[in-house]
């Protein structure tokens, strides 16, 4: 289900304090990686270093088919490296939209030559995109798909919807949302609230992603299937995903830095690197995620890294595509604005980059165990470092943390057993 | 394409009323009343900004604005020209920036900018090294017709402070309500919208407004603001009232809606017969060319304000830097 570049597999050894919450560990110990796998774990002196499980991201946007001046595998995937992670998994609204064996395929082969990180392609729930017919989910599934979205537009029909849960068992693979009621959402740049009316833009109500979001759980419970909601950024969305849980729907959830560092409070710059859909939301939606991100009502944190070339986000803010970069910046601006300020306590932010993703894919998750794959990070928490233009291996630049300096930095990548970043 | 040089810190702009202080707008307004008198004599013309190059660039069809920005400079003995989005490069699919830019390569000192969309001005700001004065982006801001109200307004009641203006129609697509609301608020006037729930965007409290849907609460205004019904922006199947008909029923400003002593002023241009009845247009009552003639002035100060007055010491987001 992950495909990347074959090749050696390294023998190399990270030392500090390793920081394992799926296994328990929090100490300074020596991890030694024989062949690209953990073969010893021994007691070291302290070190300034954090080793952990590398991160997983469910949510990049590698613009590959057709978009190759904006990310292609080979950069996507070094930016991911470089941002700490050992998977990653791909959107497939792309030109064309990855929505038949043939497409993937050829994906997979290029994963197999370019990939640096092992890298999964979701493929389309609806042919085209469209919303209107199911794509081949189970000949999708057998060919190497990851999982099935329509992200970037939700699936409108309800029935659709509901057949595609139905489908999905066949496929064996999980649905991932992106939950949007476009008659409350169309022509909206951002939050519906304080910020919008000053300022104009068309807004986007919570209203118009919670709604959705239940009627998604609705069917989820109906059919009892489990369901993956991408990029949550409303307080009702996340009350609506716990009653549900509660109530014993199989759903899981992600949601992006952005959108637990930011508000719409940003959107008066009227800077189209603060322009995403779902938008940025007010500081009540904010405490909502970081609490949900905390109690595991949230399981993981997502980039939803999603580059856009320098002409088109270099025109006013209301004729700007929705999207930012992220891959390399996730986990130092998480630390830098919720755990340095005690928001998050820092075991927590690491199992939602790693193990929280991991188990809502079925991929299998990163450890820090003998006789366990190669997939670590090493962080430095110390590091101060400002976000540049020219520092990103991404192929495009749209940051919203241009300018910034950030606290921790990832200094090591061992991805399946092979050294992919150094710094 | 010429390189971009990099933006001189020193410049100012007037992008928006939000970053104005109270000082600024009646700075601006003392200026306009001097600019005025000026005007009064023969010889029209000031050689106040003799020199200088004002770039009037205009994305959506405008008269008055752009006439009134081309006069004004004009009268300051500045050189003009005017960009239009029709039959020029615009319609060979360039970009915002790429034009700026091109027109920076001039060396204007002000660019005048209007466009379709939010946050036009901004870009044109950062891509430049001209002083760029917001003539209007989409839904956002329109600040010197903001100020060129206030004009008028002062001129009609010798005072701005503790004024009441009712700003009645379509609030939702209008860059004019929100900048007036916000200049009223900052020279100590207050102000009611009043127009149909689909019109009267939530949140717009936060602006320092009181908002109705009842025209019966335009009674205590000292001022009745009528706005354009912009049919232009509303999109086929996605109507926000159920017909001009009913529209002007509730709302549309007629005789009997006007008290004695308020006056009423309309941004323009006005529907007669949709938001305002022909008789209340034509009465004493309208203030409608005052805010012409004040909005020559008005501009000929914002043109002089940009370029003489010292740059304030903190930049601010949005707003006069």
């Amino acid at each position: 289900m992950l495909f990347s570049r074959n090749g050696r597999s390294d023998s190399t050894a990270l030392e500090g304090r390793v920081v394992a919450p799926a296994q328990g560990i929090d100490e300074c110990l020596r991890v030694v990686v024989t062949d690209g796998i953990i073969s010893a774990i021994e007691p070291a002196p302290a070190s300034r270093l954090v080793i952990a499980p590398a991160f997983v991201d469910p949510h990049v946007h590698l613009r590959t088919p057709g978009r190759e001046d904006e990310e292609t595998l080979r950069s996507g995937t070094e930016a991911a490296a470089a941002g700490g992670y050992c998977a990653i998994l791909a959107m497939p609204n792309t030109e064309p939209v990855v929505d038949s064996a043939a497409v993937l395929g050829a994906l997979i082969e290029g994963a197999r030559a370019e990939a640096v990180v092992p890298t999964g392609f979701m493929a389309a729930i609806s042919k085209g995109q469209r919303g209107e017919e199911l794509s081949e989910m189970a000949e999708l599934a057998l060919a190497g798909a990851a999982a099935f979205t329509d992200d970037g537009r939700p699936v409108e029909s309800a029935g659709l919807m509901r057949r595609a849960l139905q489908y999905s068992a066949l496929a064996g693979r999980p649905l991932a949302l992106h939950c949007e009621e476009r008659t409350l959402s169309r022509g909206g740049h951002a939050h519906e609230g304080r910020v919008s009316a000053e300022i104009g833009v068309g807004p986007y109500p919570s209203s118009a992603e919670s709604l959705m979001v239940e009627r998604d759980l609705a069917l989820a419970a109906l059919e009892e299937r489990p369901l993956h909601l991408m990029h949550l950024s409303a307080r009702e969305s996340v009350d609506a995903l716990r009653r549900a849980r509660d109530e014993g729907v199989a759903a899981t959830a992600e949601v992006t830095p952005h959108h637990l560092c930011l508000t719409d409070d940003a959107v008066r710059s009227l800077d189209p690197n603060f322009k995403m859909n779902p938008p940025l939301r007010s500081e009540d939606d904010r405490r909502a995620l970081i609490d949900a991100l905390r109690d595991g009502t949230i399981t993981a944190i997502a980039t939803d890294h999603a580059p856009h070339a320098r002409h088109e986000k270099d025109v006013p803010f209301e004729d700007a595509p929705f999207g930012v970069i992220g891959l390399e910046t996730a986990f130092a601006v998480l630390h830098t604005q919720l755990v340095l300020p005690g928001e998050l306590a820092l075991e927590v932010l690491l199992e939602r980059m790693s193990a929280g993703p991991a188990r809502g894919f079925g991929i299998a998750e990163p450890r820090i165990e003998v006789g366990a794959r190669g997939n670590l990070v090493a962080l430095d928490l110390d590091a101060e470092w400002e976000v540049t233009e020219d520092g990103f291996r991404s192929l495009s630049a749209n940051s919203w943390l241009l300018g910034k300096s950030l606290r921790g930095r990832v200094v090591r990548t061992i991805a399946d057993g092979r050294e992919v970043f150094a710094a | 394409m010429p390189e971009l040089r990099p933006p001189a810190a020193a410049r100012r702009h007037l992008l928006s009323v939000q970053g104005m202080s109270r000082e600024d707008v009646e700075r601006i307004l003392e200026t306009a009343r001097r600019m005025a008198s000026s005007l009064d004599r023969e010889m029209k013309k000031l050689p106040t900004l003799r020199g200088r190059t004002v770039v009037n660039l205009f994305y959506e069809s405008s008269t008055r604005t752009l006439a009134s920005f081309e006069l004004a400079a004009k009268r300051l003995s500045a050189d003009t020209m005017s960009i239009r989005a029709s039959g020029s490069s615009v319609d060979k699919g360039e970009s915002l920036k790429d034009t700026a830019s091109t027109l920076a390569a001039y060396d204007p000192d002000i660019i005048v900018v209007r466009h379709p969309s939010i946050g036009a001005a901004q870009l044109v700001s950062r891509c430049t090294a001209a002083s760029v004065v917001n003539a209007g982006d989409g839904k956002h801001q329109h600040p010197t017709q903001a100020v060129l109200d206030l004009y008028a307004m002062e001129e009609a009641f010798g005072r701005l402070e503790g004024l009441h203006v009712a700003i009645v129609g379509d609030v939702l697509h209008s860059r004019v309500a929100r900048s007036l609301v916000q200049a009223l608020e900052l020279v100590g006037a207050r102000s009611t919208l009043i127009g149909p729930p689909t019109l009267v965007p939530r949140g717009m409290e936060a602006l320092g407004c009181s908002t109705s849907s009842d025209i019966r609460d335009a009674v205590q205004a000292d001022v009745l603001y009528v706005l354009r019904m912009q049919r232009e922006r509303m999109a086929p199947g996605e109507a926000f009232i159920p017909s001009l008909r009913e529209y002007t029923a509730l709302y549309g400003i007629t005789p009997e809606r006007v008290r004695p002593g308020q006056v009423v002023m309309h941004p323009g241009p006005m529907n007669r017969g949709v938001e305002i009845d022909a008789r209340v247009a034509d009465s004493e009552a309208a203030l409608v060319g005052n805010q012409v003639r004040a909005g020559l002035v008005v501009r000929m100060a914002v043109l002089y304000d940009v370029l003489t007055v010292a740059p304030v010491a903190a930049p601010v987001a949005a707003g006069v830097m």
